[in-house]
């Protein structure tokens, strides 16, 4: 792949990169990936666990199993195709939308779900995937700050953070931008435009045509790409990545998407929004997308894909019965955490909740 | 031993840590070539370089954001705000974040970051330059909260911030920045957190207060040792963590408590030291504890900041009132 193709990209004319079609075409074959068949067939698979676990995670929150979760149906490719160009030691800085990059870049499904089942030892874990960032667009100067200190500490490792389209009309999101310019930082900004802030359209966010182009005012690269394009999104990264280590600096991805289900397990979006777009977007589905794909190619049989639905199940099975065996939250757990050694006023705090949880030591 | 002002013994501390950590970074507004505007970072940048005296674009926001990312990472970052009123767009990065990384992480991550800014009044400045908002962070669970009142202290408490493995908001009294002046050691010490100090030993009443305020307690408790009162004067340090032994242990000596607080009354820190005392030493008070404290006011501007601030008059009459 030749990623200094999108060197010349410029922002302001509106294209919006894409490998492979809705169709299953590959309409840039010299942006396609360097991916073996069974590579690609890979990505394919781990799109179908991420899918069936996302709707499995809705599900649990229902029978009340779960806490209030934000599903990533439509976003597949945007967090499969990046984390699969990043290197394990990079680090990721997600919102919470963030089921597919998270277990992408080695969180455990299990571990993830300890987090959104409502229990902090969800974000303790080995992978370089910080906790999630709820506030909007506030973590996105986290990841300009880490990547900042692996430049100041001459280590090759770039991070990359993960936001959506209304996180752009946040100040801190230019503030991000700005200081990844000036200080020439190694990170990514990868936007997920899904078209929808909870109830607010992408249209609301800004005027600008497109919010790749937001990167122009802060001296950076801004690329649209087909966000529910696997080839698309990994061509995309991979430049970015590459600028990044280079010593380059950062860009801004805008990745175009579509966030087919509820903003949360907690919205209902019918409420706002018309039944009719949710079909308008389906055929660009990624999944179906890379289906075709591989079928045209004769990678990909009805029998092959109830085999992977047939393997993830137990595995996702798995996942939700270890995270709903996690222990809870301990009365000194709680309080354990909030500075490395704790001073006088939380120790007695502390063993005030204990003595009413006799039980718990 | 030299004789230091908070100004040169906080430029000191700096100096030294930096020497002393390479991990050590300062960001902010005009911190570099300018040394800051009340010249706290003057001349490290000829010793450390740009790359280690980072002037950074003008966004408060970023500034304490990237640091926290800097933080995680390993670094130490001292970040500087220009002046109390313009903490505030880098409030949810200190409340959201800095503040709950090691929390939420349950210690994987931490963020071991120094936040300074000058605070208070009686500098003549412009609106949004003259306030003691102490109280807004002592309210915030995960940070610490510090002020010191003597170049003493202003060097030891930073070198022990700046070590501090979580964040640490660091006020400093800008109208003390060179009004004050004590030998100062040369070598490297550190003053522990939390820690209170009885600057003057007394009987007769407990007068707390820190920062800003402790040359007006140090007035009054002199001024009042020639009537034959004996004050002692407590200088907190640190507001998070709060030493409520020393708090108590002197009220329930002197049965007689005086909170002078330079910030605004309802919720302050003296409202959470006058609980302190209910709750601890209810049984040994003569009176009531009193407050003297700013008012529940927009700070005045410059030439009215003299009503606002807590005067002499106003701290003596607190004590008279408390000694019956």
């Amino acid at each position: 792949m030749t990623a200094s193709l999108l060197n010349d990209y410029n922002p302001l004319t509106d294209e919006m990169v894409q490998v492979l079609s809705p169709e299953g075409e590959v309409v840039r074959p010299e942006l396609m990936p360097n991916w073996s068949n069974e590579q690609i067939k890979e990505a394919y698979a781990t799109m179908v666990f991420l899918r069936m676990a996302d709707t499995k995670i809705s599900k649990l929150q229902r029978q009340g199993r779960c806490g209030t979760y934000a599903s990533i149906e439509g976003q597949e490719a945007c967090q499969i195709g990046s984390g699969l160009m990043l290197d394990k030691k990079d680090w990721v800085f997600p919102a919470f939308r963030e089921l597919g990059i998270s277990y992408v870049h080695g969180m455990p499904l299990d571990t993830f779900l300890v987090y959104w089942m409502g229990n902090e030892w969800g974000s303790n874990h080995s992978a370089c995937v910080a906790p999630p960032s709820i506030p909007v667009g506030s973590h996105m100067l986290h990841a300009a700050g880490y990547a900042w200190a692996m430049k100041m500490q001459k280590k090759s490792h770039i991070t990359i953070s993960y936001f959506g389209d209304g996180a752009t009309s946040e100040g801190d999101f230019y503030e991000a931008l700005n200081f990844a310019g000036v200080f020439k930082i190694p990170t990514i900004l990868f936007c997920q435009n899904n078209q929808w802030a909870i109830s607010i359209p992408r249209s609301r966010q800004t005027a600008a045509k497109t919010l790749a182009q937001k990167a122009i005012a802060a001296g950076i690269p801004g690329i649209q790409v087909d966000g529910m394009d696997l080839f698309a999104v990994a061509a995309v990264t991979k430049f970015a990545v590459e600028r990044a280590r280079n010593g380059e600096g950062a860009t801004l991805i805008e990745a175009v998407a579509y966030r087919f289900g509820n903003h949360t397990t907690s919205d209902e979006a019918k409420k706002y929004r018309d039944p009719a777009e949710i079909e308008q977007w389906r055929p660009r589905d990624p999944m179906i997308r890379l289906q075709k794909y591989l079928e045209k190619k004769g990678l990909w049989t009805a029998a092959w894909e109830e085999e992977l639905q047939a393997a993830a199940e137990p595995k996702i099975a798995e996942a939700v019965e270890k995270a709903e065996n996690h222990p809870v939250q301990t009365p000194a757990e709680i309080f354990d955490y909030m500075f490395e050694t704790l001073p006088p006023a939380l120790v007695e705090q502390k063993t005030y909740l204990q003595s009413f949880y006799p039980e718990a030591h | 031993m030299a004789t230091q002002t908070i100004a040169s013994a906080l430029n000191q501390a700096l100096h030294q840590e930096m020497a002393a950590d390479e991990r050590v970074i300062i960001m902010g507004e005009d911190v570099g070539r300018d040394g800051g505007v009340f010249r706290i970072t003057d001349k490290l940048i000829d010793v450390y370089g740009e790359e280690r005296v980072i002037d950074t674009p003008l966004a408060e926001a970023g500034i304490l954001g990237t640091a926290i990312g800097l933080a995680m990472a390993g670094m130490r970052p001292v970040v500087e705000m220009q002046f109390d009123g313009f903490v505030y767009p880098a409030f949810d990065q200190l409340i959201s974040h800095a503040a709950r990384m090691r929390n939420r992480s349950r210690g994987m991550l931490s963020c071991p970051l120094v936040l300074r800014f000058p605070y208070g009044g009686g500098v003549r400045a412009l609106e949004h330059h003259s306030e003691a908002m102490e109280a807004l962070y002592m309210h915030i669970p995960g940070i610490k909260v510090v002020t010191p009142a003597t170049p003493y202290d202003a060097k030891g408490l930073l070198i022990s911030a700046i070590r501090d493995p979580d964040p640490v908001v660091f006020m400093e009294p800008k109208r003390l920045y060179r009004s004050l002046k004590e030998d100062v050691p040369e070598e490297s010490y550190t003053v522990e957190l939390g820690k209170a100090r009885v600057m003057v030993e007394g009987k007769d009443v407990t007068v707390v207060s820190w920062g800003s305020m402790i040359p007006t307690a140090l007035k009054v408790q002199g001024a009042l040792a020639a009537e034959g009162v004996s004050v002692e004067v407590i200088d907190l340090r640190s507001i998070t963590p709060l030493d409520r032994e020393a708090v108590t242990q002197s009220v329930t000596k002197t049965g007689r408590c005086v909170i002078l607080q330079e910030g605004p009354r309802t919720g302050g820190v003296a409202a959470e030291i006058s609980a302190l005392i209910n709750e601890n030493c209810l049984f040994s008070l003569q009176a009531p504890v009193e407050r003297v404290t700013g008012f529940d006011i927009i700070m005045p501007l410059l030439k009215g900041e003299d009503l606002y601030i807590p005067e002499e008059r106003r701290l003596t009459a607190g004590i008279r009132k408390v000694l019956g």
